[in-house]
């Protein structure tokens, strides 16, 4: 017997619809409402500003580390565009600009990063997860969020978030084989922002491509540039109207590039070269996008001026606001809230000793 | 009142919690067409269908991953890893997402969420399939580690372990599965969780106990009773984490003197914390050092020699006897 060639049901697309030197492809470009174009712009420069703010507070000291968004704006925000606000987001730990675009107050981000559990207390009863630390960790949670979905026949659709050292890690694996499994209205974006620390993507894995993981686990996956917000956000819809109409889960692979350090504690001069940097620097998605605006004659040049100034106060206020809450929220009893629904006699009996403890420290501070 | 074994009771507590709630949900390796490897879930998929007795891809992070996310959807998932040796698999699915993610939230999201899985020696298995690593989870805050005795007491704390509103490690003592029968009612009996019980009255000594180690305590305490004229009080944690040593500490007021017995390894188990809240509310009734009988500090030989590693009668009336002696 001949040895046959196992067709599989799907293969692997790469999808680019603006390109770097700003080359459109009419027949892929989708039809995206202005206001919602317009929204979009707003939401990549204000989440490029906040990155650059809270990094120049994290160098004075005034918050502590976080991992900086600049570059995945649009790998973010094309994936989120794509949902209603009944939808579940379930991120990693850098979608900060999806985050905000979907609701989560810069207050709530910058205590976050300044050490606050409090921050999460400025979430609104949402139905988006909180930042997952540890890699790949959070794919499950998604799967298991959509199964409710399809459990309840809502029409809602889970989409988690994860890099591309996370597709290295285990639950990446059972997760994405799960969702599989099960059909469930899941979607995964993986941002491949070809850093993990210092480890390149091409030591993260021998695959030609991170999307083609899906095909093992009978799901399509697809590989768009991850900086042409087009592109991204044709995807997502793609892959979020799948899952709404019952057709199961998708993998979104979107190639994009972490220009700054892995988190403000990270020195990446010890790993990459800064060409590869300026290299990519010339692929920035804002640009790219802002050209195409212009080119639809969305966004003249004093639009431009007015918008940045129009997030730079509103990010001035966040500082404020949050700096403000800093001094709200000082009270280190609040620790012990929150372990379990109701208080255990033994955790009461531990705060009560810390509450002596600060007494005691407060009378000496007084009378010393 | 029917007489029925722990897995019996068990299968109880699920399917009667299945009909009264459809957001109870199943899940886990085997658990669907074959009832589970024990047959605890046995003739669930039948009465609520393949969707609420979910077989899964053997994958254990994956198990209590997607549990977790099902929880935080509004599901009461309550899944089975086969045995307590796999959980490591899941170790930071639990330890990094379901005991946190209230706290993580400050309450905004949940995970009320059960995993039950056999634990303990005794019945002549496999390598990875006989520890009892309850301290692990004990350890852990934002988890509740319970660990039933009986059929009647594994069912009433299954149908409140399902109803908690924060996760629940719910250990099976496999050795207990088939091992006696017990009344327990048809209708709907609940026991608080977090509260250990009382289950024999004594003035002279207390044993504090959990979960398959309770029978050979109680055997213990019997022969103390008729060979030695002692009236031994024993308790049944129940509930391993969090602890409340509140009746623990009126009993060792009583009676100035405690045995702790449990089968996990010695150092840093269980007995250990218990010893310390004794010595912290108890200290000035002790009339002699408590004593603790456990399993050694190696990990649990394969059968041939687990009857030796396994604290027996034996082993708790001399410990008993020690402590009665100073």
């Amino acid at each position: 017997m001949p040895r046959n060639t196992v067709d599989l049901p799907y293969h692997v697309e790469h999808l680019s619809i603006l390109d770097e030197k700003g080359q459109l492809d009419k027949e892929l470009e989708p039809q995206i409402p202005d206001d919602l174009l317009l929204r979009l712009y707003r939401a990549m420069l204000l989440g490029r500003r906040f990155d650059e703010r809270v990094l120049s507070l994290q160098r004075q000291g005034r918050i502590g580390t976080f991992a900086p968004t600049t570059g995945q704006e649009a790998s973010q925000l094309g994936a989120v565009a794509a949902l209603e606000p009944s939808d579940f987001v379930v991120p990693s730990f850098r979608e900060t600009v999806a985050q905000i675009y979907r609701g989560a107050p810069m207050e709530s981000v910058i205590l976050g990063f300044g050490g606050y559990n409090e921050a999460a207390l400025l979430v609104e009863k949402g139905k988006d997860l909180p930042n997952s630390v540890p890699v790949g960790s959070q794919v499950l949670h998604a799967v298991g969020i959509a199964w409710g979905i399809k459990y309840r026949k809502e029409k809602a659709v889970a989409m988690a978030f994860f890099g591309d050292g996370g597709t290295s890690e285990g639950d990446f694996h059972e997760g994405m084989n799960f969702a599989a499994v099960y059909q469930v209205p899941a979607v995964f974006v993986c941002q491949n922002n070809q850093w993990a620390i210092s480890v390149p993507r091409s030591k993260q894995t021998r695959s030609k491509t991170l999307a083609q993981k899906a095909l093992a686990y009978g799901m399509p996956g697809i590989q768009v540039d991850g900086n042409d917000i087009l592109a991204v956000y044709a995807a997502a819809a793609e892959a979020v109207e799948r899952a709404r109409s019952g057709e199961g889960p998708t993998m979104i692979e979107c190639e994009t590039y972490r220009m700054m350090m892995h988190t403000t504690a990270d020195d990446p001069k010890r790993y990459r070269k800064e060409e590869e940097v300026e290299g990519w620097r010339k692929r920035d998605p804002i640009e790219r996008f802002q050209n195409y605006l212009k080119d639809k004659g969305l966004l003249p040049d004093e639009k431009i001026q007015d918008l940045e100034s129009e997030v730079k106060e509103e990010i001035q206020s966040a500082v404020d606001h949050a700096e403000e809450l800093m001094k709200k929220y000082n009270d280190p009893l609040e620790m012990f809230e929150h372990v379990y629904e109701e208080m255990p006699p033994y955790l009461g009996e531990q705060r009560e000793q810390l509450n002596q403890e600060l007494a005691e420290r407060g009378q000496e501070e007084t009378h010393g | 009142m029917a007489k029925m074994t722990m897995v019996q009771a068990l299968n109880l507590a699920l399917r009667q919690e299945m009909q009264k709630d459809d957001s109870v949900i199943v899940l886990g390796e085997d658990v669907g067409r074959d009832g589970g490897v024990f047959r605890v879930t046995d003739g669930l998929i039948d009465e609520f269908g393949e969707d609420r007795s979910l077989d899964t891809p053997l994958a254990e992070s994956g198990i209590v991953g997607m549990s977790i996310g099902m929880a935080i959807y509004g599901l009461k998932p309550v899944c089975e890893i086969q045995f307590s040796g796999f959980t490591y698999l899941a170790f930071h699915q639990i330890e990094c997402h379901a005991s946190r993610m209230r706290w993580r939230t400050r309450g905004r999201l949940t995970v009320p969420m059960v995993l039950r899985a056999p634990y303990g020696g005794g019945v002549r298995a496999l390598e990875h399939h006989s520890e009892s690593r309850e301290a692990f989870w004990a350890h852990i805050p934002g988890l509740k580690m319970v660990i039933p005795s009986s059929p009647r007491n594994a069912r009433a704390l299954l149908v409140s372990a399902i109803r908690d509103p924060d996760p629940v490690i719910f250990y099976e003592p496999k050795a207990v599965y088939r091992a006696f029968r017990e009344e327990v009612p048809e209708e709907e009996e609940t026991l608080p969780l977090c509260v250990p019980q009382k289950v024999r009255e004594g003035k002279d000594l207390t044993i504090i106990s959990y979960g398959a180690m309770m029978r050979p305590t109680l055997e213990a305490a019997l022969e103390l009773k008729e060979k030695d004229g002692i009236e031994a009080e024993v308790i049944d944690l129940l509930t391993i984490s969090p602890l409340d040593e509140t009746l623990l500490v009126e009993s060792v007021k009583k009676t100035g003197r405690a045995v702790i017995v449990h089968e996990a390894p010695r150092s840093f188990g269980p007995a250990a914390e218990i010893v310390s809240r004794l010595m912290e509310k108890a200290f000035f009734y002790l009339e002699a050092p408590i004593a603790r009988v456990t399993g050694f500090d190696v990990v649990i030989p394969l059968f041939s020699k687990e009857k030796e590693y396994l604290p027996g009668p034996e082993r708790i009336l001399r410990a008993a006897r020690r402590v009665l002696s100073v």
